[in-house]
């Protein structure tokens, strides 16, 4: 039972962690950005699933892993678009325009995928040849913490590098303040003559990048493969850990390696074999969500005007 | 701007509106309105709910696009696309509901969308021009406090702060007395008359005679049409409001002097928390008899909603007792408050009194669905619920296409007279009425009014909480101030002024001499 403290294991365990944290924190971070702009997009699984599926096929038919990282940018901000057209110019119901994203992207790769299925056939799937580690000289040569670290895939460091930029960008610089004032009180813009509408196409665009970029990381760097469904409610639980980490970009990141960090002990857990029947295991993180979404209900920094489409009166 | 050139500049007409028609569908919100601002005046828009105002002045700051019409500034004819147009002309407005970010700080509000160089905010250069405009218009705010811990009267401030550092020279300001106390009403008019005062130009758009008499000139404005621009030196309040209001208005309500019955109410020690948990009442103490109207002065925020739903079960009392003809009924139930015969007139009527999609017949009878005379066996009996509602229709005369028609279409004084059908009748003791003139137009306060003092001679005992001085002093027997869910004191009607009221409301305890004996300060 012990076993899973010891030493490497707990390294690999770690380092494992910063991986599975790398999608979660990519798509919240965007999404935060999205909903400070007082969009609620629950879209975003399936635009994850949208971008892992299109990630894939362009990597497999260009043979180029940037290439695909490009296009799931692409099929991220596509996605994004259709919500922003739905909740901004028709401002339709917003849960509603995302949970039919959600359906869309579902149906949408599924069909696709068996449709390759039956044309190649089964035995023929193609994989890819994922990322590389990305070792940071000198740095990734320290015990442990080179390990854990400094030798991660790019993407992982691009996440949280996104995360001071997105904090300054929020705070320090008047777009920022600008789309903070969305979330709160559109009209305080509209009244100065600014459009509403520009902003939340930005942010949304900015949004479905970040969270194209999470799909092509799903796709392209953990696995090697497309298979139906593989965010897994990764985008759900974007959603969540931002209501966790309370619409802020530092709490936020700590809500995703805290899952994330679960994730991984399960996965460890399973591996070794430790006798708890791994459904429980699995729950786990989701378990710990429900938990997280109880006991934060205080939710000081909630935007007020969230999920509300604007009108002029 | 030399001050030769301002002095030429004074006496030139700043805007002039021809002929704007704005249409929303099939109704015409303003009706080819026509009227000019001359450099450096106060100009009053007056006009009934509904009468265009609030859309003429959208107009004018380019928030909606009029039909037809021309708008001329110092003599230039303009069209705008956005507010920004508006703005780049030296258009300022001040909404109705202010429109700031509650979260933000006040200086953030401010330079929220200027458009300076740069991708970072430059707050010490805003910081410093505000700075200035403050110290020239005597203006007091603390640039970095949070919005939501401002007084309202501060957020107004803000608001013309926002306008004046974008460069306004023609401000608009839609009702901004609404939620101030005399005291901050009387400083807007100070700083107003210091802005004129630097031949900028002011047009404020109001309901209400004592803020029009102080201004330069006033248009008046009847469904959508100006009906006149006079002087305000060579008009009075009667003729205003009979321009306004299309026929004579009775301004005094008669008032029989009614001998106070018994005891009905009694309330003391109430304490409330509001829904974040702060104390909302903090021991609040009052004894109502039949056959009285106790009247509730103070800005509405003061604990009144809580008050009131306290009395009707609505809201968890933490201490302190209510008695109704000496029987315990606090912490009732709202369904036995109005068993008991307790009628509540809410403040915010959609809100909380009425359904906006239920027909007008279900929103009479909100509430006693239960009441054998409505209902069978779980069953509604729509031929009584029509007559009796057709009877309301016509007792109150409610304007409304039919029984059958969505409450939300009617105007709020229709929809405010639904309320009072359906709570009269259920009344049988006490009326709890909580800013029931709220929004209304003169016509139908002056029926409010009248309602409830015949209530009152009846034998009920009356609660009535109002912003406007106007409803209290004229209705009320004794009058009680609130001020942060507490009672700065509650006196005889006819021993407190306005201005003691006022103070009173701003939460200053009158020590002078001459000061109202508090008639009983339980």
């Amino acid at each position: 039972m012990f076993d899973i403290f010891q030493e490497a294991i707990v390294v690999s365990m770690l380092a494992a962690s910063l991986r599975i944290a790398t999608p979660l924190l990519l798509a919240s971070i965007g999404e935060l950005v999205v909903q400070r702009a007082g969009i609620w997009n629950l879209g975003i699984e399936g635009t994850m699933l949208m971008a892992t599926y299109v990630a894939y096929v362009t990597a497999i038919s260009s043979d180029s892993l940037m290439l695909g990282v490009l296009a799931a940018i692409i099929a991220g901000i596509a996605m994004n678009m259709v919500m922003a057209l739905a909740a901004t110019t028709f401002k339709i119901n917003q849960f509603v325009t995302g949970l039919g994203l959600n359906l869309f992207a579902a149906g949408t790769t599924l069909f696709l995928y068996r449709e390759a299925l039956a044309l190649y056939g089964t035995g023929n799937v193609k994989t890819i040849d994922p990322f590389d580690n990305l070792l940071i000289p000198l740095l990734s040569l320290l015990p442990y913490v080179g390990t854990i670290l400094f030798s991660q895939q790019f993407l992982t460091y691009f996440a949280f590098l996104m995360v001071p930029v997105v904090w300054f960008f929020l705070y320090r610089t008047r777009y920022g303040l600008e789309i903070r004032s969305l979330g709160e009180n559109p009209k305080a813009l509209d009244t100065k003559g600014l459009s509403v509408s520009v902003r939340q196409y930005c942010a949304l665009a900015f949004g479905g990048a970040m969270t194209g970029l999470a799909g092509a990381f799903l796709v392209l760097a953990l696995t090697d493969r497309f298979v139906p469904g593989m965010t897994g409610g990764r985008g759900w639980l974007a959603v969540v850990i931002i209501i966790a980490g309370n619409w802020k970009p530092v709490p936020i990141t700590f809500a995703v390696l805290v899952f994330a960090f679960l994730e991984a002990f399960q996965l460890q857990a399973q591996g070794i074999g430790i006798q708890i029947p791994y459904q429980v295991l699995l729950a786990l993180p989701y378990v710990v969500a429900i938990i997280a979404m109880m006991g934060f209900r205080m939710r000081s920094e909630q935007p007020a005007h969230l999920g509300i489409p604007y009108h002029r009166e | 701007m030399g001050s030769r050139e301002r002095e030429i500049l004074n006496d030139a007409t700043h805007l002039k509106v021809e002929r704007i028609t704005k249409r929303f569908g099939d109704v015409v919100a303003v009706d080819s309105a026509s009227f000019d601002v001359r450099r450096g005046e106060i100009h009053c828009l007056l006009g009934e709910n509904g009468a265009g105002k609030s859309t003429l002045s959208q107009c004018l700051y380019g928030f909606y696009r009029p039909d037809a019409g021309k708008i001329h500034l110092n003599g230039i004819p303009v069209s705008y696309s956005s507010p920004r147009d508006a703005i780049s002309r030296g258009v300022g407005m001040v909404h109705q509901h202010f429109v700031l970010v509650k979260t933000f700080s006040v200086i953030e509000n401010i330079v929220l969308g200027t458009h300076e160089a740069g991708w970072s905010i430059n707050l010490a250069d805003a910081r410093k021009r505000l700075a200035e405009i403050c110290s020239r218009y005597e203006i007091e705010v603390d640039f970095n406090a949070i919005i939501s811990r401002l007084s309202v009267g501060e957020q107004q401030w803000v608001e013309i702060l926002k306008a004046l550092y974008l460069g306004a020279e023609l401000l608009i300001l839609d009702e901004p007395t609404a939620a101030l106390t005399p005291q901050e009403s009387e400083k807007l008019f100070r700083i107003m008359r210091r802005i004129t005062a630097d031949s900028l130009s002011v047009i404020l758009i109001t309901h209400k005679l004592n803020e029009v008499m102080q201004s330069n000139r006033v248009t008046v404005l009847r469904k959508g049409k100006v009906v006149s621009t006079v002087e305000t030196s060579g008009t009075s309040r009667t003729e205003l409001t009979n321009l306004m209001v299309g026929r004579t208005v009775m301004f005094q309500p008669q008032r029989e002097n009614l001998e106070k019955g018994g005891k009905i109410l009694e309330v003391q020690g109430l304490k409330v928390r509001d829904d974040e948990g702060r104390l909302a009442l903090n021991g609040v103490a009052f004894d109502l008899h039949a056959n009285e109207i106790l009247g509730i002065a103070g800005v509405a925020g003061n604990g009144q909603k809580e008050l009131f739903e306290a009395l009707v079960g609505a809201r968890k009392i933490e201490s302190g007792e209510i008695r109704l003809d000496s029987e315990d009924i606090t912490n009732q139930t709202p369904r036995s408050a109005i068993d008991r015969g307790i009628g509540y007139i809410p403040d915010d009527r959609y809100r909380y009194g009425l359904v906006g999609d239920f027909t007008v017949e279900e929103n009479m009878i909100l509430g006693l669905q239960k009441a054998p005379a409505f209902s069978r066996h779980a069953l509604l009996d729509f031929s009584r619920i029509g007559a009796f509602a057709a009877k309301g229709i016509s007792d109150f005369e409610i304007v409304t296409p039919s029984i059958k028609a969505k409450t939300g279409n009617l105007s709020g004084g229709n929809a405010q007279k639904i309320i009072l059908a359906r709570e009269f009748w259920s009344t049988s003791c006490c009326l709890l009425a909580n800013q029931p003139t709220r929004g209304l137009d003169v016509g139908v306060i002056e029926y409010v009014h009248k309602l409830l003092l015949k209530k009152c001679g009846e034998g009920f005992a009356i609660l009535l909480a109002s912003e406007e001085l106007d409803d209290i002093i004229s209705l009320s027997d004794r009058i009680g101030v609130m001020f942060k869910g507490e009672f700065m004191g509650i006196f005889d009607a006819g021993t407190v002024t306005i201005e003691q009221l006022g103070l009173l409301m701003a939460g200053q305890k009158i020590l002078s001499s001459g000061q109202p004996i508090a008639a009983d300060r339980i």
